[in-house]
């Protein structure tokens, strides 16, 4: 592997195990306090922690290289410019695609999903055509596509899943037709944390000639991805999931899809030239990248992919999973807890309910013990309501959680069951 | 006591298991629907209103301890008050939870619903324990649409 100028130094091998201990001392805000508590923070679906080496890249970065990009002709100016393209260069290779110009940067995954659906899905969708999207979506991978299917008076398809949260992939398949003309779903959902069968979904789709979006939110911080593999079309996720800063997140499109695709926004960085006229367009990325962009954003995110590949996701996966199974099997243990999907293959987060204890009594009481879990219906109300639930409560983890925090939930959720006895 | 108990006393955790006025009312003259969408709690109450009394009220919905038990309380300190009462009562219950009250106010003045004063050393329960009551307001003042708390910049609707 290439190794970058700005690269912190690789610590382990990419085989060795993975240290808490050790991990945890990057993460300064895990050894702070909840309410007189040691934190333990159980929520990093919502958003990740974020380590000393984003931090300290960011500090740098607007230390040493804060200057706008790829148009100042001085040195400060061409260093925040490489910087920032040596991050796009990063997620390039973290996720496996072949260019550069196919890593748009973005605000987050929501956004990316929009740019999909106002560019692509504007001139690709017409009357009677259909969309496929899958139950257990987040209401950021619903909602553009149901307003670009009202928009252009084409029909928003939902394949189902079962009692478990595993997408059914035989109805899946049904659904798909000669009039999908997209296919967008996600890797990793983040309600559940049912893992999808993604590259089966993407074969199937592209039978059917459909061009296919991977919501990867919940899916990088936990998994190798390769986009290449994969052979999606579209590609998004957020960076302040993957320790990295708020406000950066990536879209992947294939070359020959961005290039055909109109611009999103309109305005500086975008153009080739200008005239009252008319304006031609950059290629892409520049053509979707209007405006300054979240610079020290794009770095930092550089900066979090630099410390997630030092860690190796092969090793975190090895945890997280080792890490999911015993919280799952601790929770399980505990009466009156009805875990919310139980999928055949899980990442990152495990929904659960306790009878008679509604899930924000639950969040309030966990938080007063300093314990940080999510509770509600995680933007996922579709997939709330096929479970038969109005929300849930949610532990989320990370690799830089440990069996001993789960123990703590766990006995602060027998606490919130004695408070709440008949 | 700490503020886990200050919030769920047993008055409330009495109510959430068993709320009163719990149900739909046919024969309701005016109604209203409240909802806090980042949380997807909802409830609906129904009044009974003549000569600007209220004669019976009731509620359904779904919520968390605290919004069930405050509809439930609700419904049970403003039977057969005045529209002005209720209305000057949801004044002083709004007050409390938001810790805006006067230091000189009497929190007996309230009664049972004084139970909710520890409400508001937990600032994201406020909207639970108000949802109820900004509900009940629409529906004393006949206000058009559902009432929607827990917008980003506004406190709730009045």
């Amino acid at each position: 592997m290439a190794r970058a100028d700005d690269r912190p130094a690789l610590r382990p091998t990419l085989s060795s195990p993975l240290d808490v201990e050790r991990v945890r001392r990057d993460f300064p805000a895990l050894a702070g306090k909840a309410h007189g508590h040691p934190l333990v923070y159980l929520d990093s679906a919502a958003t990740a922690q974020k380590p000393l080496a984003v931090l300290d890249r960011l500090r740098r970065s607007y230390l040493e290289e804060c200057a706008n990009i790829h148009r100042g002709v001085y040195q400060l100016s061409e260093r925040a410019t490489a910087a920032h393209e040596a991050a796009r260069d990063k997620v390039r290779r973290f996720i496996g695609a072949e260019q550069a110009s196919e890593i748009v940067f973005v605000r987050g995954a929501t956004e990316a999903i929009n740019l999909v659906a106002h560019s692509y899905g504007r001139g690709q969708i017409h009357q009677g055509d259909e969309i496929l999207i899958s139950e257990m979506e987040h209401h950021s991978n619903i909602v553009p596509w149901q307003m670009l299917a009202e928009e252009r008076g084409a029909h928003l398809k939902v394949a189902p899943m079962d009692d478990s949260g595993d997408l059914l992939l035989p109805e899946y398949e049904k659904l798909l037709g000669p009039r999908t003309k997209i296919v967008a779903f996600t890797a990793v959902s983040n309600a559940l944390g049912t893992v999808n069968p993604a590259a089966a979904m993407i074969a199937a789709a592209h039978r059917h000639g459909a061009v296919v979006l991977v919501d990867a939110a919940q899916a990088v911080p936990h998994q190798a991805l390769d986009v290449r593999e994969l052979d999606c079309d579209f590609l998004v996720f957020s960076g302040h999931k993957l320790y990295g800063p708020t406000g950066i997140g990536v879209l992947y499109g294939k070359e020959r899809l961005l290039a055909a695709m109109p611009p999103w926004q309109g305005g500086g960085d975008m153009i080739l030239s200008v005239t009252f006229e008319k304006t031609t367009y950059a290629p892409p990325p520049a053509k979707f990248e209007a405006g300054t962009p979240h610079i020290q954003g794009a770095i930092g995110l550089g900066a979090a992919i630099d410390y997630v590949e030092s860690l190796g996701l092969a090793a975190i996966e090895r945890y997280e999973t080792d890490l999911l199974a015993y919280a799952e099997a601790s929770l399980a243990r505990l009466p009156g807890l009805r875990l919310v999907g139980q999928p055949q293959r899980r990442a990152a987060a495990i929904s659960f309910v306790l009878d008679g204890i509604h899930p924000h009594d639950i969040g309030t009481i966990l938080d007063r013990h300093g314990v940080a879990i999510r509770a509600g219906h995680h933007c996922a109300q579709p997939a709330m309501k096929r479970m038969g639930v109005s929300g849930t409560a949610r532990v989320s983890l990370a690799f830089y959680n440990k069996r001993d925090e789960i123990d703590t939930l766990v006995s602060c959720l027998g606490e919130a069951q004695r408070m709440f006895r008949p | 006591m700490n503020p886990l108990d200050d919030l769920y006393q047993e008055v409330i955790l009495d109510h959430q298991r068993n709320p009163r006025n719990f149900a739909p009312m046919p024969t309701a003259n005016r109604r209203a629907e409240g909802a806090n969408p980042l949380c997807g709690d909802h409830v609906t109450v129904y009044l009974d209103v003549a000569d600007g009394v209220i004669r019976n009220i009731s509620f359904e919905g779904e919520g968390c301890a605290i919004a069930k038990a405050s509809a439930s309380m609700m419904t049970a300190a403003v039977k057969g008050k005045t529209l002005a009462e209720a209305s000057e009562t949801f004044r002083q219950f709004h007050q409390m939870v938001t810790g805006g009250q006067d230091p000189c106010f009497d929190l007996e003045t309230l009664g049972k619903l004084a139970a909710f004063s520890g409400v508001s050393a937990f600032p994201v329960r406020v909207k639970c324990a108000s949802l109820a009551w900004h509900t009940l307001n629409a529906a004393m003042h006949k206000s058009d649409g559902p009432v929607v708390i827990g917008e980003i910049g506004k406190e709730g609707r009045k």
